[in-house]
């Protein structure tokens, strides 16, 4: 079964032990300048945003048919049947469509490296793969980030926004935006105000381009066809035409159709 | 003939040796500091100049090949024989150097093969890489009749000519796959792409263009050819392709208003805003300002008419290209992107350079046929040295 992360702004209490975390299971340095950086970038997978004594995290949402992995020309990015999303450096050529097709423009590049990553959260696949909950989930105090089965903690977050319709906008980031993904957002203010845009497309991306990808294996055939027939119909103009012109080859030739 | 030649400085040679020598250093800089260093490019502006003009500009100023090489051998149209082997050296040029730009752009461009065994083909970018790399083969393979021609190699010749038309209709296929798929490349992204230009349609107007570009690139080139190299201009074929040429414009043009007009989009046109005055920036220079002209019998009959037309709708779908990649962008990411100096001092030396090996192909290759005979068929290899040495004339331009 897929696993999921459910990210609870109404408890979190912004101390960044997640950033940390991420930071250390990632082998990427975490100073207090780092800390106070506000976006997500090559070496800060997560981030705490705060607006207005309010907090929001903001990671990978590891979408269930992710436009990154399905744009991937070499399949460096992949989407993992347990959930993450997950990339091979070693595959990847560079071309940064990942990060041009993200909808949420998640992927970050090493951009100062001469031989440089693209770098996301990749939701600890390892970890995953063990059993064991995602870093951030794990060091989380309040629990405002939890890791589980997909299934159970979107029944939880309905859960908690039924028996506490105040405290919540009406509305589960990541249950529907894209087609569904693996990190599920509840807030108490409107999801725009973090930055999330929310008039987002709900079917998956990657299906606008597959639309017109999946007709190539006809086209080629067909247009092969095509273009053949007409060469043949053209010269074959021209054949009968040079024919008619010379009139006594031509009744020779007419004879066996060639 | 043996005696030497003296090296002249002219002010064109000049600006060559200033674009190579500014694209040596920033190609020094891009492979030593990493493109950070070398380009404006981002975590919020990924794609740059490289991808918007030598890439997709690139291919699509490369089109030229395969309309021509479609007319010529599958429409059976022997009119346009002579204007063929300078398309199918500017369109094999044209990729060579968009697969060279290519690997200033890449990240890791030691990958660039990854996609042969690496494969996704719910990519785009995938098949984009696999049609360029096939389409590259094609075109040198369709080009190799000159150098072989020039070196008398009968055999092989003899091999390329049984197979040039399953090679000519491969070439079409797969030019007609990648020049739509570089639109298809935009269509993952609603929500970031403008609506001026994003469309579903993205695939077909990539290809359409495309065409009328190759058309309009034919008529420029052999314009500036007869100019620079001394030939007579195929006036008869060049007026043949500026109807063509109207005609593809004005499916184009339908199509694109039609779209905006569906999408709702058209009421935008009117509204201030930077986006807009590019929108109409393109719209003028690639529809309405050449559909007036080839609409006229006069421009369209006269070499300068053609000229100018062909030199805006060129201009035109440079700025569409431009338009999809970067404009269309820099609403929904919030940033403003104009590529650093090294970014435009690649992209000169990569333009210079594609000039001057035109020119030398010219200068050592049988490419233009001899003026006075207007050979048809051209299946004969003919004697090369009178070509060579009436080009060599001209050798110090």
């Amino acid at each position: 079964m897929s696993k999921a992360l459910l990210y609870d702004s109404t408890i979190c209490i912004g101390c960044k032990q997640c950033e940390q975390a991420c930071a250390t299971q990632n082998d990427l340095s975490y100073d207090d300048a780092i800390a106070a950086e506000e976006y997500q970038s090559a070496h800060k997978l997560t981030c705490i945003v705060t607006r207005n004594d309010k907090f929001v995290r903001r990671l990978c949402m590891n979408c269930q048919e992710p436009s990154c992995a399905s744009v991937c020309p070499v399949g460096a990015l992949k989407k993992t049947a347990l959930g993450p999303v997950t990339y091979d450096p070693t595959k990847c050529m560079g071309c940064r469509y990942c990060m041009v097709a993200c909808p949420f423009s998640v992927p970050k590049y090493e951009w100062g490296k001469l031989f440089p990553k693209v770098q996301k959260c990749i939701m600890c696949p390892d970890r995953v793969a063990n059993g064991k909950p995602t870093a951030c989930a794990e060091i989380c105090p309040t629990g405002a980030t939890k890791f589980g089965e997909r299934d159970e903690l979107v029944a939880e977050a309905q859960k908690r926004i039924r028996d506490n319709p105040g405290n919540y906008v009406n509305h589960i980031y990541g249950l529907e935006e894209v087609g569904g993904t693996s990190v599920l957002l509840l807030s108490a203010v409107p999801f725009e105000t973090f930055g999330y845009k929310t008039d987002i497309s709900k079917d998956p991306l990657p299906m606008l381009t597959y639309r017109v990808l999946s007709h190539i294996p006809d086209f080629v055939p067909l247009g092969g066809m095509f273009l053949g027939g007409v060469w043949w119909i053209t010269h074959r103009r021209e054949e009968v035409a040079l024919a008619e012109g010379q009139q006594v080859p031509a009744e020779r030739k007419n004879g066996g159709k060639r | 003939m043996s005696r030497p030649t003296v090296f002249r400085l002219t002010f064109w040679k000049l600006v060559f040796l200033f674009l190579m020598a500014a694209g040596l250093y920033a190609t020094f800089l891009r492979f030593t500091r990493g493109l950070g260093a070398s380009t404006n490019l981002s975590d919020q502006f990924p794609w740059g100049i490289w991808i918007s003009f030598d890439v997709l500009c690139g291919v699509m100023l490369a089109a030229g090949g395969f309309t021509l090489t479609a007319t010529v051998h599958i429409l059976n149209i022997k009119r346009m024989h002579s204007i063929i082997r300078p398309t199918i050296l500017t369109a094999f040029l044209g990729y060579v150097l968009v697969c060279i730009a290519l690997m200033y752009d890449l990240g890791k461009p030691y990958n660039i093969w990854h996609p042969l065994i690496m494969r996704n083909p719910h990519s785009v970018m995938f098949e984009v890489a696999y049609c360029v790399m096939l389409y590259t083969t094609v075109l040198a393979l369709e080009f190799s009749p000159v150098v072989l021609e020039r070196f008398n190699l009968e055999k092989p010749l003899k091999v390329i000519r049984k197979i040039l038309i399953p090679l000519v209709i491969f070439g079409v296929i797969l030019s007609t796959l990648h020049q739509s798929s570089l639109g298809t490349l935009y269509l993952i992204m609603p929500e970031k792409l403008h609506p001026f230009w994003y469309s579903p349609l993205l695939p077909v107007f990539f290809f359409l263009s495309a065409i009328a570009v190759g058309l309009a690139m034919t008529i420029f080139e052999s314009s500036m050819s007869s100019k620079h190299f001394g030939l007579q201009l195929e006036l008869p074929v060049l007026q043949e392709l500026g109807r063509v040429l109207l005609v593809v414009l004005a499916v184009y043009g339908i199509l694109r208003l039609e779209d905006l007009a569906n999408r709702g989009v058209l009421r935008m046109a009117f509204h201030r805003s930077y986006e807009t005055y590019l929108f109409w920036l393109e719209i003028a220079l690639a529809l309405i300002l050449p559909l007036i002209l080839l609409c006229q019998k006069r421009v369209r009959t006269s070499p300068q008419g053609l000229y100018f037309s062909a030199v805006l709708v060129v201009l035109g779908f440079i700025t569409n290209r431009m338009n999809v990649s970067i404009t269309g962008f820099e609403g929904s990411t919030g940033v403003r992107y104009f590529p650093k100096w090294s970014e435009l001092a690649v992209t000169g030396m990569i333009i210079a350079a594609g000039f001057a090996l035109f020119g030398m192909a010219v200068k050592y290759l049988p490419i233009f046929p001899k003026e006075e005979l207007a050979i048809e068929g051209a299946a004969e290899p003919e004697e090369t040295v009178p070509v060579t040495s009436a080009v060599l004339e001209h050798a110090g331009d």
